[in-house]
């Protein structure tokens, strides 16, 4: 892994090559590169070890079906469903405020705006997406949701709400800017195709564009939805920390990502049962985001269009 | 005869649909303000509720827990500890991260052949991108901490960090090792140097600053990064700055998050200006980025 | 102004022969007979421009309805720009600026009470690269009914329209499959399909076979003719030979947007008053 070895090489003359010291360095690189697998490997091989521990105390059955998520607490209880709950709920919320806005900007982008706005306002919106999580959280307790307790003044300091709205407006630029790039992929042969048949820009852009560009919008729609099931601070801070499956968004919620947070700030020691349910939510949460992941990658593979 | 508007028939249908085309681009106007707005009123919500706060005092001193410390006239605290555990923290993370995402690319782009591994590392490398930052939390935590024994210390977290934007960091010099053309490879290897010369004194002068601008994005992603350094034990009551590879650190986003959890309304102040102190180094490590990107851009 | 009336395309125009090489007699009685029925589309001092360049210099033209109109000329001699002005698609590029009269049955269609959507629905367009939705060949043919809003038999005018467009028998099977499996000639002719499916007056070809082999070409040099018996006709062409084949009038565009000579199809390539057409026509220039 020695690095001076290729330095070497070239001080001397270049006519006296050692054939080994290049294999060498291509090692080295490769070494580098292979870093990322050990890094998957690495991931699946905690997360699973964890979990095995895990359910040598807890039956899957009881995790997958009960409804009750109490591990550290007694009476103990160990349902995740409260925690799954919580995302789906989050991700459900910020997918209803991120898809539409997203979508109907990425629309007005691509066919409407002027190409200097264009070039003006997406990079804004991708400031979204840079700031960090943990802003947003912020965000959610000193502005929204004293916004939202304005309208409901019994809506309590954590609520799902908040938490749904801040990480919609997180996303939103990943939907606005990937399905943009989506449709201004769209040739404008076809609309000029459409145009000539006699349709309204209205009409070219819904019912030529948005369906031609529609695998690399559904691919964003993804992605976004998969980062906002994996999405931790904002929703700690903004929706609570107490698990529970309530359809009232103003009721506080607990994700399965701030369940691992408040693991990680509380004092729970390696080997207790609070610390090994760790690694099994975090192996349910590596799921659901893998699989929208690989999803995402098969919509866009499958439906891509091929324009000549 | 010739009069008549040979265009008369379906105008009123032309009308009805143009209505609809002005509510639909209203909607889509709208919508592209809603995303605008929000960051607006995020960047005013920060700086209203930091105003005042962010003093001197606050940069040099360690956190309290009284609040009256962070006040003008207070004996003085602030997010001293933090800031230089960041710093510390991304330094090291840009130690690790250039050595394995530059090493990582060059051996994608540069020295392997189209085979099924290269694909499964390409794949593998893609699907990483998408994996919550939470995770690698767990992988530092059982791997960096635990297994290693390296304890909740500056360099588990900044490993940690290191994995979480590596793929970022490999895709982005990918694309500018990508953008040095053939010719160049040509010229050099067409004069006997070999392809660790060519690499070493061609194509990676030549990517640069794409590698640069990349990992520095990439970096500033990872400084406001809260989750992988929360599981990795970063700590919130830290006085002092760490004094080595293996102490115990804090970092901006961990404080944000310990005084904005704080029930006391009054350190949602100091929250917020912690806020100030973070985004005003992601702005800065963003303008150096831009900076650089515009000076060597081949393409200006 | 349609001396046939209300009625449906169904009167064919007079007979043109197969045969390209007519005699000038012919030429003339057909030319004759275009002056007698008013053209469809009459151009008067037409310019163009895009920003400061002007594309097109005061264009004179009527074209006869039910005819064959070839517009041939050197690339860059206006002719598609020209195509573009009658149906507005130039209104579509920001800097495009039309002065002068463009008449559609006598009426400008440049005047402000025109509106461009329903200028097109008369006007139908092919391109010059096949451009088929990303949808089945169905829906494809069926677009401009549903964007018109036509109140027919949308299955019966689908399977029309491909029919005329010669495509029928080869995607009778397939018409739930995507547009984008043809082969390029099929996907021509498809998109020719999908522009007289709404049933225009006037169909507008922007070298519509340039970028097909000479088998697909052939079979849409057919189609244009047969198309002639129920449209007007008006197709850029770069090809002089393509030009003498299938039209029945020519326009020669010569270098800077200037329309040279304009006249029946025989006489432009027999006996051309011009000596520019002759040395473009004979390939002394272009």
């Amino acid at each position: 892994m020695s690095d001076d070895d290729p330095m070497n090489i070239t001080a001397g003359s270049s006519g006296s090559i050692d054939d080994r010291k290049n294999a060498a360095i291509r090692y080295v690189f490769f070494s580098c590169a292979f870093v990322t697998v050990l890094t998957t490997l690495g991931i699946i091989l905690v997360l699973v070890q964890g979990s095995i521990e895990f359910f040598q105390h807890v039956s899957i059955v009881e995790y997958l079906t009960e409804t009750e998520w109490s591990p550290v607490i007694s009476p103990h209880s160990y349902g995740v469903l409260p925690l799954v709950w919580g995302t789906l709920v989050i991700t459900i919320g910020s997918a209803l405020i991120a898809i539409p806005v997203g979508t109907a900007t990425a629309i007005y982008l691509s066919e409407y705006a002027d190409p200097q706005v264009r070039k003006t306002v997406k990079p804004t919106l991708e400031i979204l997406a840079g700031i960090p999580t943990i802003v947003y959280g912020f965000f959610a307790l000193s502005f929204i949701t004293p916004l939202i307790q304005r309208f409901y003044p019994e809506t309590g300091t954590f609520n799902a709400a908040a938490g749904a709205i801040v990480v919609g407006i997180m996303i939103i630029p990943m939907v606005s800017s990937l399905s943009e790039d989506a449709m201004s992929a769209v040739p404008d042969d076809l609309r000029n195709a459409a145009y000539g048949l006699g349709a309204t820009k209205f009409e070219v852009s819904t019912s030529v564009v948005v369906p031609a560009s529609l695998s690399g919008v559904i691919a964003s729609y993804i992605l976004a939805l998969s980062r906002a099931i994996g999405e931790t601070m904002a929703v700690t801070l903004a929706a609570g920390m107490h698990p529970q499956i309530t359809v009232d968004p103003l009721e506080p919620i607990q994700t399965m990502t701030a369940y691992m947070v408040q693991i990680g700030i509380s004092d729970v020691s390696v080997g207790s049962i609070g610390y090994q349910s760790l690694f099994a939510v975090g192996l349910t949460l590596f799921v659901m985001t893998l699989s929208m992941n690989l999803l995402s990658l098969w919509i866009k593979s499958r439906y891509r269009e091929e324009y000549q | 005869m010739s009069t008549g508007n040979p265009f008369a028939e379906g105008t009123e249908d032309i009308a009805r649909k143009r209505l609809i085309g002005r509510a639909f681009v209203a909607i889509c106007f709208a919508s592209t303000l809603v995303g605008i707005v929000a960051l607006v009123a995020l960047i005013a919500d920060v700086l209203v509720e930091s105003w005042g706060w962010v003093t001197w005092e606050f940069l040099t001193y360690p956190p309290s827990q009284v609040i009256e410390n962070f006040l003008p006239g207070g004996r003085g605290a602030g997010i001293y500890p933090a800031l230089v555990g960041s710093i510390f923290l991304i330094a090291l993370t840009a130690v690790f991260t250039v050595f394995l995402g530059v090493g990582a690319a060059v051996y994608l782009e540069e020295y392997a052949s189209e085979n099924r591994l290269t694909s499964f590392i390409e794949a593998n490398i893609a699907n990483l991108a998408g994996v919550p930052s939470i995770v690698y939390g767990l992988l530092g935590l059982a791997i960096f901490v635990r297994s290693v024994q390296l304890g909740s210390s500056l360099i588990a977290g900044a490993l940690t960090l290191t994995l979480l934007i590596l793929p970022i960091v490999i895709v982005s010099t990918q694309e500018a090792l990508r953008s040095v053309p053939d010719s160049q490879r040509q010229a050099a290897y067409g004069v006997g140097a070999t392809q660790w010369q060519v690499i070493r004194d061609v194509v990676l002068p030549r990517a640069l600053p794409g590698i640069m601008t990349g990992t520095i994005l990439s970096l500033s992603r990872a400084i406001g990064e809260t989750a992988p350094i929360l599981m990795v034990g970063a700590a919130t009551s830290l006085f002092v700055a760490p004094d080595g590879l293996t102490a115990p650190f804090s970092a901006m986003p961990m404080m944000i998050f310990e005084w904005a959890s704080r029930p006391d309304p009054e350190f949602q102040h100091v929250a917020a200006a912690g806020i100030v102190v973070l985004l005003t180094i992601l702005l800065l490590m963003n303008a150096v980025a831009i900076l650089i990107r515009n000076r060597y851009d081949p393409r200006s | 102004m349609n001396t046939n009336g209300g009625g449906p395309r169904t009167v064919s125009k007079p007979k043109v022969s197969d045969d390209e090489t007519s005699s000038a007699v012919a030429g003339d009685e057909r030319r004759s007979g275009s002056r007698v029925v008013d053209p469809v589309i009459e151009s008067r001092d037409l310019d163009v421009y895009y920003g400061d360049d002007q594309a097109l210099h005061g264009i004179d033209m009527d074209i006869p309805e039910r005819q064959v109109t070839a517009l041939i000329g050197p690339s860059g001699c206006g002719k598609s720009t020209f195509l573009r002005s009658i149906n507005r698609m130039n209104d579509l590029i920001d800097i495009a600026r039309v002065e002068g009269d463009l008449r559609f049955h006598g009426k400008n269609v440049y005047d402000d009470d025109v509106d461009p959507v329903a200028l097109r629905r008369k006007i139908g367009m092919v391109f010059q690269k096949p451009n088929p939705f990303p949808k089945s060949i169905y829906d494809n043919v069926a677009y401009g009914l549903r964007v018109q809003g036509k109140d027919v038999d949308v299955d019966e005018q689908v399977h029309t329209a491909l029919e005329r467009a010669a495509l029928l028998d080869e995607v009778e099977d397939q018409l739930d499959s995507s547009g984008l499996d043809l082969s390029g000639g099929q996907q021509q002719r498809l998109c020719i399909a999908r522009a007289i499916a709404p049933d225009p007056e006037v169909i507008l070809m922007d070298e519509p076979a340039s970028a097909l082999d000479p088998v697909a070409t052939s079979k849409i040099e057919d189609l244009v003719e047969e198309l002639a018996e129920s449209y007007t006709v008006v197709i850029v062409t770069h090809n002089m030979q393509q030009a003498a084949r299938i039209s029945d009038k020519t326009a020669v565009f010569l270098t800077g947007g200037h329309l040279v000579e304009f006249d029946d199809t025989n006489k432009i390539f027999e006996n051309p008053e011009s000596d520019r057409v002759e040395d473009y026509i004979t390939g002394k220039f272009g």
